[in-house]
């Protein structure tokens, strides 16, 4: 039920790959700038140059009021105190700055308690998806027994069915579960269907085809038995694509809504996401203090690994909830 | 390896063909790795197994049964599908949900793609730009909405209604209007994503091959032109994928229908997801059968759906 699971082209994934593979060491090397539709005589010509520059310009105030301006304007709410935020939402602190909000919002409604649920509902899906697209690509790609066809046509096949039909058997599954008893308000429950992703092992088992099996087979010739070659050779080379993964995976299960909304519905281990449900009716500083909290950490990390976001957005994530 | 074969089986050496056939015992496919690549694969098989494979195959079966889940499941037959079909919901659901994913194509397909083809010329900064972009795909979906909920607070002092009567429009009543309720979602939902398919169309424009555009200067293609003739196809099979993507996604829209409106004022905005939801989890419900009959029709829908489309668009899309 996370985002990650849902269709995407089947091509992207070896491009990807071939990207994070080299995308580094091209770029470093590369001295020439891409050029695009626009030859450098063509930016020599006054009226072209002029054109696109202000086109640019237009682009950039758009691209701040548009996509940056909303994100200010809630961080501006999240110091305003509440009169103001419903009487004169645009103006600038008209009565002065407040930290009540972000006090309210830590103290009487425990923000901080369920930041740390979203936290450990991304880090076991997190865990639950790499362990599942390793071992499956490992499998798929480098052991390749006889029946690997069969599993990876199987799990192929998954990429076509939408997240939808999922819905209502998968709850009945967390509810009678094959072994044990009912696993609703247990964090397995959003884990343990997370790592089901088509799309991850795909991903890792083609970035391991790409791997020079030379490598492999003189890692045998010195006597590495399997276990070995997984563990020293094939994941210590996998960092690239294992980061998009991660990336992935986390930003998945801190995005997701409907499915932790179904099965951790005690306060206890409810994320985030549904908590802040919950809260829209609380008075609006509050609110837009807990919502600016729960912005902080995805944009932070954006802004740490935007590479890499960018690569996978780009090659991979025609993926929409 | 079939002309391997072949030239086995003309001249014998004796290399491969001679040798007795080794006995397939399990104790030979242990050692062969048979055991270990099993373990390897244990992981992939359980999770997929139990929460993929299987909740595919029983959502057929469950949409033949009534069940409460507690209980054991009769067989009902069609009866669900027949109850689907007679609700008089269904209509308002289908066009609600057509009308939801056609807005978003409006709004949000041709909208990247100029950003991209404008971000792809940038000399510096095209990071910067890209980064902007795509900030509010980072942004926790339940946050935009609520967010975007106090944006549409319907009195004058609301944050969209006070910049629109800078201009003197408004006030308008948004998110209470059964009209203007569905453009009010799709517009936040194109917020949400239009940052990740500008980075889409950015990837792909990369790998324009620059000597279409050298070739098309030395036959004196203007700018426009080399954009209309060099650009625009290279990113034609791209956006042919996108294009049944979103429409695939946009289908099954959940999170805004749900949290902005609950499917008001009047189901203006109950989207078929959302009623797959409300039957199968809310107090109307428990009608887990008929939820579950549900998303396999629109799942259907849309397997037939891509399949034409993919027919349709072969031959345009790899010329």
């Amino acid at each position: 039920m996370t985002t990650t699971d849902t269709r995407t082209p089947l091509a992207a994934p070896a491009a990807v790959v071939a990207g994070a593979a080299t995308g580094r060491r091209r770029r470093a090397s590369y001295v020439e700038p891409d050029r695009g539709a626009l030859s450098t005589a063509d930016w020599r010509r006054p009226a072209v140059r002029h054109t696109w520059r202000t086109m640019h310009v237009l682009l950039l105030v758009l691209l701040l009021v548009w996509c940056l301006g909303p994100l200010l304007l809630l961080a501006k709410f999240a110091f305003t105190p509440t009169a103001d935020i419903q009487s004169t939402p645009l103006e600038f602190f008209p009565n002065g700055a407040t930290t009540q909000n972000i006090e309210m919002a830590w103290t009487r409604y425990h923000i901080g308690q369920f930041f740390m649920n979203t936290v450990w509902v991304a880090l076991g899906s997190w865990a639950c998806q790499v362990l599942v697209a390793t071992t499956g690509g490992y499998v798929l790609s480098v052991l390749r027994p006889r029946w690997a066809k069969l599993l990876n046509a199987a799990i192929l096949t998954t990429l076509f069915v939408p997240a939808v039909v999922l819905l209502v058997p998968l709850y009945r599954i967390i509810v009678h579960p094959p072994v044990g008893g009912s696993l609703i308000n247990n964090f397995f429950a959003v884990w343990l269907p997370a790592g089901a992703s088509a799309f991850n092992v795909v991903l890792v088992a083609r970035f391991f085809s790409s791997l020079p099996h030379e490598i492999f087979e003189a890692a045998r010739m010195d006597g590495a038995g399997p276990f070995r070659l997984f563990w020293s050779i094939v994941l210590p080379m996998s960092r690239p694509i294992l980061g998009v993964v991660s990336v992935f995976a986390v930003i998945a299960s801190w995005k997701d809504f409907l499915w932790p909304f179904l099965v951790l519905k005690d306060q206890s281990v409810m994320p985030l996401s549904v908590y802040l449900q919950q809260m829209a009716n609380v008075d609006k500083g509050t609110l837009m203090a807990a919502l600016a909290i729960s912005t902080l950490i995805p944009i932070a990390m954006f802004l740490i690994f935007q590479r890499m976001f960018l690569r996978g957005a780009g090659l991979g994530g025609a993926v929409k909830g | 390896m079939t002309t391997d074969d072949v030239v086995l089986t003309k001249f014998p050496t004796g290399t491969g063909k001679d040798r007795p056939k080794p006995r397939r015992t399990p104790a030979t496919w242990v050692r062969r790795g048979g055991l270990t690549a099993l373990l390897f694969g244990l992981p992939a098989l359980l999770i997929f197994g139990i929460f993929s494979w299987w909740p595919i195959v029983s959502a057929v079966v469950m949409s033949f049964q009534k069940t409460n889940l507690t209980d054991p499941a009769v067989w009902v037959g069609l009866d669900n599908f027949k109850e689907i079909f007679s609700d008089p919901l269904l209509p308002t659901v289908i066009r609600n949900t057509a009308w939801f994913a056609l807005l978003a194509l409006i709004f949000g397909y041709p909208v990247p793609l100029i950003g991209a083809v404008l971000m792809s010329e940038l000399r510096r900064r095209k990071g910067f730009y890209s980064a902007l972009a795509y900030l509010p795909v980072v942004v926790p979906p339940v946050v935009a909405v609520l967010l975007w909920k106090f944006f549409y607070d319907p009195r004058p002092e609301g944050v969209f209604n006070t910049v629109l009567g800078w201009v003197g429009l408004g006030p308008y009543s948004w998110l209470n209007d059964p009209h203007m309720a569905m453009p009010s979602l799709v517009l936040e939902a194109t917020w949400a994503a239009a940052g990740g398919t500008v980075i889409i169309y950015l990837a792909a424009l990369t790998a324009v091959p620059a000597e279409l555009y050298d070739a098309a200067e030395v036959d004196g293609a203007s700018v426009l032109r080399k954009v209309w003739h060099v650009t625009m196809p290279a990113l034609r099979s791209i956006l042919l994928i996108t294009l049944i993507l979103q429409i695939i996604g946009t289908a099954q829209v959940f999170l805004e229908p749900f949290l902005f409106t609950n499917g008001g004022p009047n189901h203006a905005t109950l989207t078929v997801m959302l009623w797959v939801y409300q039957l199968a989890f809310t107090s109307i419900g428990n009608r887990y059968g008929e939820a579950t009959a549900l998303s396999l029709l629109l799942a259907v829908f849309l397997a037939v759906l891509s399949l034409v489309y993919f027919r349709l668009t072969r031959s345009w899309s790899t010329s």
